[in-house]
């Protein structure tokens, strides 16, 4: 009746995870009664939940990646105190259970933090950089949020009950086939990334869609801001990337479920398939996650800087030479499986040819800063802190690119250090500069800048504090992964890479502070006009937070910074220049529960696919067949915002700016 | 689990591990490499570095200046509220990467040729053959010239080419004696090669470099190199005693163990690497007990 599950499933004979996964279900269980006490459930359901507004979804993406940050995180900090206590001893977590830890680490910051504050801030902002009303297809939004919070919580489910898999954040075989690997964990990871699969690959479809198709009138290519292009650039990478991560999964389910033979050692199966092919996926992932950062940071550094970005159309052909060569570089990271000196030697010069693009981008953002009056708000610390971050990660990126060096150095912790540098340095901070950046177009209101200012300290400090000793015992011969080890010149390093975490954890104690306090005190902190930063682009141009349908009319395009030229002139003349438009109705998509109810029946589908509880899994795939057709029958797909409640709407912000311009008059 | 917790172990070690530290001797294995190869590629990492470090430092101070300089409180600082585009500055953002990669290029594709795994040492000695197979969680030495093998212990003569043969018998792992240089892949039914040397007698730690389960901890080995008649003298001995490996042995090493102490084989079956690589034998058996 329930396939493999059994009350065994529950780790009652573990402390810690047991511990952990109860305070995890305890801690989801008091928000739940919380909410439902509150009676905040039927606004939850209305506004939120069921919304395809592409500003909710974007914000729930960023959500979504922020808790988990802070479940990738503990695992963090578990693996650095494991490594802190265990020169010549056993350390406090067993190899079973840190296995676990270090794969869940990897797969939940790339899969569940990473990958939804990219795509949150791109669905966020997209929309309204284009001058557009939604992304192309609303409620195909939703359902991608949806898929991947399903992921997220398949993962966190096995805390609980089973376990995760101990293979490494990507599951290389045959030590996930089953011989090696008889538990469920490899199901986890394969099931909840399939599924979370689905929502991004459609996520990419959505948002190239809507690069490509739906711009505001006048805007053509050459006049889409900067995040505009790395979006474009990564959601097409997500387009031509993900399917290979899925059919590479579906292969490996294949001979874990039904008994193929892809990867396994015997009857023909070859493991080095998977290695080209989820390596095919996974360098350009790593632009897919980068890209869109590069994008917040030309946003950031010219705003801040008060100037245009420098080297535009260069701008353009960095990235789209990026998104190319991203596809030519896998081998990169198997050079040391034996492949011949011509390959490697070729891997290794396509590799270094990105550096040439991403170079130009660096160098493109020391020149807007040139000639500028550089404020030295949090995005912009970020951004500053990310420049320096880079070039250095970048610099080892392209050390491990030599194939000679990469022979001493790979799967080092030299490794480990190269690609959290680039990560943390350049994914992360990008999130953080956007989260800061776009948090009052988003809420109304400005976040704290001193607590914000200390956070982006610590993190500094923390990472290099954390990862510079990586970089040491990397070149002292230590390779990633290890629960124990014997080496007393490892050891000292590795405390202090423990005290770098902690120093991130101070990090994230004051963004969570930040965070609080500005809520608290939002009343005091409400920002009128929509355009606290003198931003350039055309998201400044609305309310904030923007209406629903978050221009009254659209805007029309003359040029590469419409909203900054226009304001430059209603600077000088000191009132509005444009005359108030005549309001028409509005038409927007209505809010559908169709993404939820998918991911419900996706969740159980595959944790029943995971527990083999056959008769639920047919059950489940059923009523998400039935979901979506009735959707597909629905009636009505929009609503009308009448032509006077757009006009009250817009003339409250028209008036709020009109007073701000009235106020430079005296 | 070998190693067992003991209360005090946490102070004692802190103690042993500062002293290297503070006595700032140079531990960096990679940096202090033992044979040609780790020589070669501390060269080429070390001028690849340098080559780099060029540009970066430069990079890394003007971001810094022009960060500085131009803040908005500096009104005494140009000020181009419109400049965004100056044709000369592009072509210098994309010459300097460019001619850097180039360079790096260059020495990517030289080194590659040059210290590619599989690619005999040049050296008037004959090679010494060793096969390596990785096992579930411990590393089997075969010297078929010797005739002889052993586990997680490595004796090797200094100042002599050495030719491994490298397969796996169940998951992947990765052979790695940081100081001698090199590391490369130990695949079921597949063999890699690797050409390394010693140049001088000593001890040189070596580890699997990739995860392959609970047991991957203790994967170390110890590489002894000693003078060629010591080694002579040391297959000797090793001939007089200890098992044999054989078929059924070998199906022992194939089950799941962990930190296993080293130990050496009197006699080795005639063919049993090739049987490994060419699947004759079974893979190893993972997890003896189908857990949940």
């Amino acid at each position: 009746m329930l396939g493999k599950l059994t009350w065994q499933a529950i780790p009652f004979g573990q402390p810690i995870p047991l511990a952990v996964g109860a305070f995890v279900v305890f801690g989801m269980c008091a928000v739940l009664i919380w909410v439902a006490a509150k009676g905040y459930v039927p606004y939850l359901w209305r506004e939120w939940i069921t919304s395809v507004d592409h500003k909710r979804i974007g914000i729930m993406y960023c959500l979504l990646a922020s808790i988990m940050l802070l479940r990738g995180f503990s695992d963090a900090l578990m693996m650095r105190s494991q490594q802190a206590l265990a020169f010549h001893a056993a350390g406090y977590l067993p190899p079973e259970h840190y296995d676990q830890i270090f794969s869940a680490h990897g797969m939940i910051m790339i899969f569940f933090v990473a990958m939804p504050f990219v795509i949150g801030l791109m669905n966020f902002v997209i929309p309204l950089q284009l001058g557009v009303r939604d992304v192309a297809f609303p409620t195909l939004n939703a359902v991608s949020f949806w898929l991947t919070a399903a992921g997220a919580l398949l993962v966190n489910v096995s805390l609980v009950i089973g376990e995760f898999a101990r293979t490494g954040w990507l599951p290389y075989p045959p030590l996930s086939e089953l011989t090696y690997s008889p538990g469920v964990g490899v199901d986890y990871y394969l099931w909840a990334l399939q599924i979370s699969g689905v929502g991004t690959l459609m996520a990419g479809i959505n948002m190239a869609t809507t690069i490509l198709k739906m711009r505001a009138p006048g805007m053509n290519y050459m006049r889409m801001p900067m995040f505009c292009w790395t979006s474009l650039a990564s959601s097409l990478l997500i387009v031509a990337a993900f399917p290979i991560l899925t059919s590479t999964l579906a292969m490996l389910l294949l001979d874990r479920y039904v008994g193929f033979h892809f990867f396994t050692n015997e009857a023909g199966g070859n493991a080095m398939m998977f290695m080209n092919l989820i390596w095919a996926w996974g360098h350009p992932e790593v632009y897919i996650l980068v890209l869109p950062a590069f994008g917040v940071f030309s946003e950031v550094v010219s705003t801040f800087s008060g100037k245009p970005l420098f080297g535009y159309r260069s701008m353009v052909m960095a990235t789209m030479a990026i998104c190319v060569l991203s596809f030519t570089v896998w081998l990169h990271h198997f050079f040391t499986m034996g492949a011949g000196a011509d390959v490697n030697g070729f891997f290794g010069i396509a590799s270094m040819l990105i550096a040439i693009p991403t170079g130009v981008k660096i160098y493109n953002w020391l020149f807007t800063m040139y000639g500028g009056r550089v404020r030295f708000s949090s995005p912009m610390l970020w951004a500053l802190g990310f420049m320096v971050t880079f070039v250095i990660g970048g610099m080892t990126g392209v050390l491990l690119a030599v194939p000679p060096a990469d022979f001493v150095l790979h799967n080092s912790l030299f490794l480990v250090a190269h690609f959290h540098n680039v990560i943390i340095g350049g994914v992360l901070f990008g999130a953080f500069a956007g989260y800061t950046y776009w948090f009052p177009k988003a809420f109304g209101f400005t976040l704290d800048e001193r607590l914000g200012k200390a956070a982006f300290w610590c993190w500094f400090v923390g990472f290099y504090v954390a990862f510079v000793p990586l970089y040491v015992v990397g070149l002292e011969g230590m390779t990633r992964r290890m629960q124990h080890y014997d080496r007393p010149e490892w050891y000292p390093w590795l405390l202090v890479a423990g005290v770098g975490a902690l120093i991130i954890l101070c990090g994230i104690a004051l963004q969570i502070a930040q965070l609080t306090i500005s809520i608290r005190s939002r009343e005091r902190r409400r920002e009128p006009t929509g355009d606290p930063w003198d931003g350039r682009s055309l998201e400044w141009a609305t309310a904030s937070p923007p209406p629903v349908f978050n221009f009254a009319v659209l805007p029309i395009v003359a040029d590469e910074e419409p909203y900054w030229n226009v304001k430059q002139r209603a600077r000088a003349q000191m009132r509005l220049v444009t005359a108030e438009p005549k309001y028409e109705h509005i038409e927007m998509p209505r809010n559908s529960p169709v993404g939820f109810i998918t991911a419900f029946f996706a969740v159980l589908t595959g944790f029943c696919l995971i527990w083999h509880i056959w008769w639920l899994v047919v059950l489940g795939l059923v009523c998400a067949y039935i979901s979506f057709v009735v959707f597909a029958w629905r009636d009505e797909g929009e609503f009308e915002i009448s032509a006077e409640e757009v006009a009250r709407i817009d003339r409250a912000n028209r008036e709020a700016r009109a007073e701000y311009l009235r106020g430079l008059a005296q | 689990m070998g190693a067992s917790p003991i209360a005090s172990k946490p102070v004692r070690s802190l103690s042993l591990g500062v002293a290297p530290l503070l006595l700032g001797g140079c531990h960096l294995a990679v940096l202090s490499p033992a044979g040609p190869i780790g020589e070669a590629e501390r060269t080429i990492l070390l001028d690849a570095l340098t080559i780099m470090l060029a540009i970066v430092l430069p990079t890394l101070v003007a971001t810094l200046a022009f960060a500085w300089r131009f803040r908005a409180s500096n009104t005494h600082a140009r000020h181009l509220p419109t400049w965004a585009y100056s044709g000369r500055v592009e072509l210098i953002v994309w010459s300097i990467p460019a001619l850097v990669v180039f360079f790096l290029g260059g020495v990517a594709w030289i080194g590659s040729q040059e210290l590619d795994p599989a690619r005999p040492l040049d050296s008037s000695a004959k090679p010494l053959e060793i096969q390596v197979v990785s096992l579930d969680w411990k590393w089997l030495f075969i010297y078929p010239e010797q005739g002889v093998g052993s586990v997680n212990q490595l004796v090797v003569p200094a100042g002599v080419p050495l030719h491994f043969q490298i397969t796996s018998a169940s998951v992947f792992n990765v052979f790695f004696v940081p100081r001698l240089g090199s590391e490369i892949y130990s695949m079921y039914g597949m063999m890699t090669q690797l050409n390394l040397q010693a140049d001088r007698p000593g001890i040189y730690p070596g580890l699997s470099a990739h995860f392959s389960g609970d047991g991957f901890s203790d994967m170390a080995f110890e590489v002894q190199a000693v003078t060629p008649e010591q080694f002579s003298a040391w297959a000797s001995v090793v001939r007089t005693s200890g098992p044999e490996l054989d078929d059924a042995a070998y199906h022992g090493l194939l089950k799941q163990s962990q930190n296993v102490r080293p130990y050496t084989y009197r006699t080795v079956q005639h063919g049993l690497f090739d049987d490994i690589v060419m699947q004759k034998l079974p893979p190893g058996d993972g997890p003896s007990m189908g857990e949940n």
